[in-house]
């Protein structure tokens, strides 16, 4: 079962320089909330970030992670 | 159509360009099964502007399709003229914003909150879903 520290390192490692905030919306470790923030969502749109950031975890989201709920902002 | 070999993939691209405005979600708008969903129904209701509705729950293809046409991984998804706008959280900050109701062409009435409306979570699911396309414009 994937954690919030799990997530965030994962987010952080693949997007270069970007800070994530993760909680678990029910404390059941499937329902996650981030806050992403990153330089190179600069220039992007909002569309554009969230699915970077779904790219992170590919197949996962609707299977291990049911849900990510998603803030994200460029730097 | 531009294809007999995927019939499901066919279908939905179809619905997408016939409806201004379609969400494909968890449940129906009357019973939504996802509290996403839910939210997402809210907002579109909060502006007042109709739309279509897919439930993706009868059938894992259309969830599976609908991924592969619109690069999406979550549900529900709205689309407006064709175009995916996103799923929840960005329908729910749109809406916050005035921004849904600005693409939408709708003004929101005078005692829209200015939060986007905080469905309940769905209760017991109901016996029956139907997989019909609910046009509701």
């Amino acid at each position: 079962m994937p954690t919030t520290e799990d997530l965030k390192q994962r987010i952080e490692t693949a997007i270069p320089g970007a800070r994530a905030d993760v909680t678990d919306l029910t404390g059941g470790g499937d329902h996650f909330r981030a806050t992403v923030v990153a330089s190179e969502f600069a220039g992007l749109s909002r569309l554009e970030q969230h699915r970077r950031v779904y790219a992170v975890f590919g197949t996962e989201i609707g299977g291990p992670i049911h849900a990510l709920s998603l803030v994200t902002k460029p730097e | 159509m531009s294809s007999t070999e995927n019939p499901i993939r066919d279908l939905i691209q179809e619905a997408i360009d016939e409806h201004e405005v379609i969400l494909f979600m968890k449940g129906t708008p009357e019973r939504p099964m996802c509290g996403f969903s839910a939210r997402t129904v809210a907002a579109l209701d909060a502006v007042g502007r109709p739309f279509a509705a897919v439930d993706v729950l009868p059938d894992p293809r259309i969830r599976q399709e609908l991924s592969a046409i619109s690069n999406w991984p979550t549900i529900p998804q709205l689309f407006i003229k064709g175009e995916l706008v996103g799923g929840c959280d960005i329908v729910s900050e749109m809406y916050e914003s005035g921004e849904l109701a600005q693409t939408l062409g709708a003004n929101p009435p005078a005692d829209a909150p200015a939060h986007a409306p905080v469905a309940a979570e769905p209760g017991a699911p109901p016996l029956q879903i139907d997989n019909d396309l609910v046009d509701r414009s």
